[in-house]
């Protein structure tokens, strides 16, 4: 058991905990039905639409004031996201919900390294993830099994085991670096956590905001294009973007002059990034055009290499992918 | 191989896994492994269980295999396609092999075995020296200074998977690998469930690639206040700053050098460095989480000589403690342009000679392609 405290529950509302809490406390959606909670559906549905933007909720503001709020609002978020049901809504909530867990995570890290209260983020990482974290030093540590299982997703150099301090089968992470090993984790964690709940009917006061969702999704619509026939590489990259996670630029360089190259548009390709963390319509738009060659100077850029994309850690290679040099020649070589 | 030498072959093979089935037997686990074998001149056959020892001896006996595997992986149903073996683990592999070390001696053995006159050559050519041809094979024969620089590399590997990687000793096997190098098996809980990509990684690791300069101190500006390693400091940062500095005594003058010299200057030098202390393994080997490996005890049809356990790498001799094979005489034509030496004797060289060699002598000459019964 992590025995949280009720700020606790407010950083962390996904334990299973804080239903608990709430249901001690005497909340049931009965009460929440009355108009008198209506600014707290407003929070909640507002707690939605930050997510979907791809920013973290109350990341602009300071402490945390009134914890039943924040308990509260998550949970209504998710009553709101079921009674939605609209899977890119719940996954981008999830991993917006991960990021701002993150945070609090890693401040209870630092913060508490001196021992004291640091249990319960480590019992979080633990019970959660399975990853058994200690401090020496003001360093966390882990095992390097535990850290490669989850450091191989990310394709910045400096995830590499390489480049990490590495000592009698641990290795040695930042508070910020131990927290973000697990974000897709979390991300995953909190949204097996609402697919699993079951939705009891819902108070006539939500059902306009779940009219919302369904409308706000219709932008986020996912352009799932993932073909066998694309190769690893282009398929990871697709992947990665679907899951709402950061793709390297060199990966989004990939996959836009590989689809262009498989005579896909720039229509057609400009949705996918639709889920990446940091998309801006026009910005991708002007990129892609770039790509393509359609604007400006009208250079028209080829896919990068395999040999490129095997140093830029993008390669996934498979046995199909034996004697090739580029991606696009894949499922085209035929093998004697 | 010819029709007329696989007899022979075979022969000393059986004659082997007949007098040494103690040095032949399944790993840990065995039930849950994939064995395979090849005959010689056939394909692969894969897909095998084996239950233990006596299976795999009534195996070996019957269809006198020219080499045996066995999976590194774990599975529920070990016999079944790929696909629905349902993969249940795998331990830690590592080979070492001679021709991936870059080394001088490489030239002084290798042989030129044209595919059309079928004459052996010394040294490396692109076309026959006699008739011309471009089809051709290069075969390398028995070499002590390949031996001991892969025996180098393996000592290294060994101490990094203790040092870093938390492996102890005891949970390492080393092998010689039958041929030109060593192979080297993890049992380590740790790691068995690590995955493929992971252990690319890890490879990565353990060659000391992808290295970033900022790991070790220089970042692209700002280096007033940088933090080159010091001699002494554990994993990497430690190797690279005793082969940087040599001895603490001339570490403040050359960090002084490397941080004025600078970001790409610094990353130039971490390139040469790496050339000497990483770990030139086979990354595809460790990668394969489903690899048949060549099966501890077994022949090694490349060589006819046989995969032993080292228990002491200084002392191991392949060309004496892995060559196993009969010593009646056999009556061949050799044509091998190097000497050889095997069990402590010199062969060769011989230029199209009839000869009477022990047994081992012959197989180890007809496997390279040197030699052929009379
Ligand atoms: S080998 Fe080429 S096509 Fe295959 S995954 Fe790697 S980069 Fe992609
Ligand atoms: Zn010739
Ligand atoms: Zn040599």
């Amino acid at each position: 058991m992590l025995h949280p405290g009720i700020m606790d529950l407010a950083k962390y509302p996904f334990l299973a905990e804080a239903g608990e809490y709430l249901r001690d406390k005497g909340f049931n959606l009965e009460q929440l039905a009355h108009p008198d909670w209506a600014p707290l559906v407003e929070k909640a549905y507002g707690r939605i639409v930050v997510a979907t933007s791809g920013q973290i909720y109350g990341s602009d503001k300071g402490p945390i004031e009134n914890p039943d709020i924040e308990i509260l609002s998550f949970i209504v978020a998710v009553i709101l996201l079921k009674a939605a049901g609209i899977n890119t809504l719940t996954r981008r909530f999830s991993l917006a919900e991960a990021r701002r867990a993150e945070r609090y995570l890693q401040q209870d890290l630092w913060s508490n390294k001196d021992k004291k209260n640091l249990e319960l983020p480590l019992k979080i990482i633990q019970e959660l993830f399975r990853v058994q974290v200690t401090v020496e030093n003001e360093e966390f540590v882990i095992k390097v099994s535990d850290y490669l299982q989850r450091a191989v997703h990310f394709h910045e150099k400096e995830w590499k085991l390489v480049n990490r301090r590495v000592t009698g089968g641990l290795v040695y992470l930042t508070a910020h670096e131990t927290v973000r090993l697990i974000r897709t984790e979390l991300g995953q964690y909190i949204n097996s956590k609402i697919q699993s709940i079951a939705l009891p009917s819902i108070p006539e006061t939500f059902k306009s905001r779940v009219q919302d969702l369904v409308q706000l999704a219709t932008k986020f619509s996912d352009a799932i294009v993932v073909s066998s026939d694309h190769p690893p590489c282009v398929k990871h990259a697709i992947e990665v973007l679907e899951k709402g996670e950061n793709l390297p630029h060199s990966g989004r360089f990939l996959l836009a002059t590989y689809l262009l190259a498989r005579g896909q548009t720039t229509d057609q390709i400009a949705p996918l990034f639709k889920n990446a963390p940091d998309y801006n319509e026009r910005v991708t738009r002007y990129q892609l055009e770039h790509i393509s060659g359609s604007s400006g100077k009208g250079t028209k850029y080829q896919c990068p290499s395999c040999d490129k994309l095997r140093s830029e850690n993008l390669c996934f290679a498979i046995p199909d992918c034996s004697g090739i040099i580029n991606p696009i020649q894949f499922g085209k070589k035929r093998k004697n | 191989m010819l029709e007329k030498d696989i007899g022979l072959v075979e022969n000393a093979i059986k004659e082997y896994y007949f007098n040494h089935f103690d040095l032949v037997s399944v790993p840990p686990k065995p039930t849950q492994r994939e064995f395979g074998y090849q005959k010689i001149n056939g394909g692969m056959i894969r897909h095998i269980a084996i239950k233990d020892n006596k299976e795999l001896h009534l195996l070996l006996m019957k269809e006198i295999p020219s080499d045996v595997y066995c999976s590194n992986a774990y599975y529920s149903f070990p016999s079944m396609p790929m696909s629905e073996k349902d993969w249940k683990g795998a331990d830690l592999i590592f080979d070492i092999d001679a021709k991936d070390l870059t080394l001088s001696c490489r030239n002084d053995h290798a042989i030129f075995k044209c595919g059309s006159c079928h004459d052996a050559i010394l040294g490396k050519h692109s076309a026959c020296p006699k008739c011309g041809s471009t089809k051709f094979e290069v075969v390398s024969v028995a070499c002590k200074n390949c031996i001991d620089e892969s025996k180098k590399e393996a000592k290294k590997l060994v101490q990094i998977l203790d040092e870093d990687l938390g492996i102890k000793n005891e949970e390492v096997e080393v092998y010689f690998s039958g041929n030109e190098g060593f192979h080297i098996r993890v049992i380590n809980s740790n790691y068995e469930m690590v995955g493929s990509q992971e252990r690319a990684d890890l490879v990565d690791y353990i060659m000391f690639n992808g290295i970033m300069p900022e790991t070790f101190g220089i970042r692209k500006q700002n280096n007033f206040k940088s933090t080159l390693p010091e001699i002494g400091e554990s994993g990497w940062r430690g190797r690279v700053a005793t082969s940087l500095f040599g001895s603490k005594t001339r570490a403040p003058k050359a960090a002084k050098q490397i941080v004025s010299d600078g970001y790409l200057a610094f990353q130039v030098k971490l390139d040469e460095i790496r050339q000497t202390i990483g770990i030139k393994v086979d990354p595809k080997v460790t990668m394969d989480i489903h690899r048949i490996f060549r099966l501890e005890g077994s022949v090694n049809s490349k060589s006819g000589l046989s995969k032993v356990p080292c228990k002491n790498l200084d002392d191991f001799d392949p060309f004496l403690d892995a060559c196993l094979l009969g010593e009646e005489k056999a009556d061949i034509i050799a044509n091998c342009p190097v000497q050889i030496r095997l069990k402590n004797k010199k062969y060769g060289p011989y230029a199209n000679e009839r000869i009477s060699v022990p047994k081992y002598a012959a197989v180890y000459m007809i496997c390279k392609g040197l030699a052929s019964i009379v």
